[in-house]
């Protein structure tokens, strides 16, 4: 199994922690979820929120600090050297955002802030498109993950590009790739898994669910199925029926 | 007779006072800021008696003990039954769809008849219309309760609550943190502003990807928007991008209010429990009512009603947690 600088995660589901009606229903998710990872955002919540970074580290998971809503790589920069002191971690989820209608990543910054963290000492997550060229500037920044999107911020469409993130599967066969972006029902989570991806990461459609707690839990089971069904090595898709017992040879009653 | 002590002067320790003496119960009110103003956070409310709509994100007590303050209200200060509107961008539409299934008591209504309800709206090509919810002027609503408690004889002392008192009710929202462990601020942001040129007479609520914008009329031309929800304890100044997100939000209900006078910018912090549900609870010899988070007007009735149980008959009801030493 892959790991990620190093760590293997208990479970391949990495989870955010924004949007929730309430903290209490962001503790029931983390629980029905089994998630490995707690995504978290400090730009949004900077200045003083002590007490929910506390109810973060309180969910026994690894945490993994995003630069989400930040639109430079000063920003960027900033708030990750931010997030090492509040969460003690060299993990950043490294997200800069181009476009405000997409939110699409910029991925020019994106290649150099994650160089200039990876020579700060950073575990770079890098949020990014499916560009296969973007993702080897990555790997050649220092970046030791990629996390191509699925489909835009929020937009629950799945995954958009399946030929390419195909591409990307084949193309960094040993580097830990994580779909992030996009998801908005199990089958999504489960397809990621099924072309081989080593983790998905996830927000919107849980914390927005009419039950947060349970969809965490079908996503955690979507992403178990998919996982299995990868390692299972699936069929090939035909365009004829392939019967599944033989009917040469048959007795015939007629 | 028992006096009760009820310390804060916000909407939770008002609420309660008033409740108490409408059983006929005995009070004084103990309050470092004096009479309501702008130091506690229900002085910065938007004032929206809004069970129906808040319950689209909120668990059901919200729905069910949010019905019980219009009436209260309405028995205490001018409430202004004109319903809500909801409405959203053409390309926040698939929000407005999930707003509608998560709640109920609104109409589904088109452009024309949000046309109808509200002339200056007419952008909006779907809506749902909440007719049974109401809002009030939060401030005013504050300041009437103080008055009757003072006709009623309630004897307000500007000055912190002395340490040992018997039968106390500490209503001091975040302040009350000292006690309760579990409490945290939820910053909430919110501007009034000026533009006699827009008109509108009720609520009207703006769909949007991560906080419930919504703008209140206050009469005069003057209007509340709010509000921001970050989970951050700092309270010192607004973020430029919330001022730019709730300008964005007036401006996309109708572009003149572009020309708007900002007249006051609010920041504040609510008192929050990890359920965002208020309690009540009793430790030692005082009871706690607190936790009102983003629900200060409508769930203040039904926290009262529960303290004045609990006080007088020794009545649990559901808001009580369970009696910690």
């Amino acid at each position: 199994m892959k790991t990620f600088y190093g760590t293997a995660l208990p479970n391949p589901l990495m989870l955010g922690t924004a949007q929730y009606p309430s903290p209490a229903i962001l503790e029931q998710a983390f629980r029905q979820s089994g998630a490995g990872v707690a995504t978290v955002s400090l730009r949004r919540e900077a200045g003083a929120g002590q007490t929910f970074w506390q109810m973060i580290r309180d969910l026994n998971v690894l945490v993994l600090p995003n630069t989400a809503g930040c639109h430079t790589v000063k920003e960027a920069v900033t708030t990750a050297h931010m997030a090492r002191e509040v969460f003690d971690t060299k993990w950043i989820k490294l997200e800069l955002i181009g476009h405000t209608d997409s939110l699409q990543p910029d991925v020019f910054q994106l290649v150099e802030a994650a160089r200039i963290l990876t020579e700060d000492g950073f575990e770079v997550f890098p949020y990014t498109t499916d560009d296969l060229i973007v993702g080897e500037r990555l790997l050649s920044a220092g970046c030791q993950v990629l996390m191509p999107w699925g489909a835009p911020i929020g937009s629950g469409r799945g995954l958009n590009n399946e030929y390419a993130l195909r591409a990307m599967r084949s193309e960094f066969p040993d580097v830990p790739l994580v779909i992030d972006a996009g998801i908005g029902l199990p089958s999504h989570a489960a397809h990621a898994m099924e072309l081989g991806f080593d983790a998905v990461l996830l927000n919107t459609a849980v914390a927005r669910a009419g039950d947060p707690a349970v969809m965490a839990k079908a996503m955690m089971q979507a992403i178990a199925a998919g996982q299995l069904a990868h390692q299972a090595d699936p069929i090939e898709a035909r365009d004829m029926a392939e019967p599944s017992t033989p009917v040469i040879g048959k007795a015939f009653l007629s | 007779m028992t006096v009760w002590s009820i310390i804060g002067a916000g909407v939770a320790g008002l609420a309660v006072a008033s409740e108490l003496v409408s059983r006929g119960a005995k009070v004084r009110v103990f309050d470092p800021g004096g009479h309501p103003g702008p130091h506690g956070c229900s002085w910065w409310a938007g004032g929206m008696l809004a069970p129906w709509c808040e319950y689209e994100n909120a668990e059901e007590p919200v729905l069910r003990l949010g019905q019980t303050a219009i009436d209260w209200w309405a028995k205490r200060t001018q409430i202004h039954r004109r319903g809500t509107l909801v409405v959203a961008n053409q390309r926040d539409l698939p929000d407005l769809r999930r707003f509608a299934r998560r709640t109920d008591g609104f109409s589904e209504i088109d452009g024309k008849e949000i046309s109808c309800l509200e002339p200056e709206l007419h952008n909006f090509g779907r809506g749902l219309y909440f007719d049974a919810e109401a809002h009030l002027d939060p401030r005013q609503a504050l300041l009437d309760l103080a008055r009757q408690l003072q006709e009623d004889g309630v004897v307000f002392h500007k000055k912190r609550a002395p340490a040992q008192l018997d039968s106390a009710i500490d209503c001091r929202g975040l302040h009350a943190r000292d006690h309760l462990t579990d409490l945290r601020g939820v910053k909430g942001e919110m501007l009034v502003i000026r533009c006699p040129d827009v008109t509108l007479t009720r609520p009207v609520r703006l769909l949007h990807p991560r906080m419930p914008l919504y703008i209140v009329p206050r009469g005069d031309g003057v209007y509340m928007l709010g509000a921001t929800m970050v989970e951050s304890e700092d309270s010192s100044r607004i973020t430029a991008r919330s001022m730019l997100e709730l300008l964005s939000a007036a401006y996309a209900l109708n572009p003149a209010f572009g020309e708007a006078e900002i007249l006051e910018i609010g920041v504040d912090l609510r008192p929050a429990f990890p359920d965002n549900l208020p309690r009540i609870r009793r430790l030692g010899r005082t009871i706690f009512a607190n936790g009102l988070y983003r629900h200060g007007y409508l769930l203040a009735p039904a926290l009262a009603m529960g303290v004045a149980d609990l006080a007088l008959n020794n009545i649990h009801s559901e808001m009580v947690d369970e009696d910690r030493t």
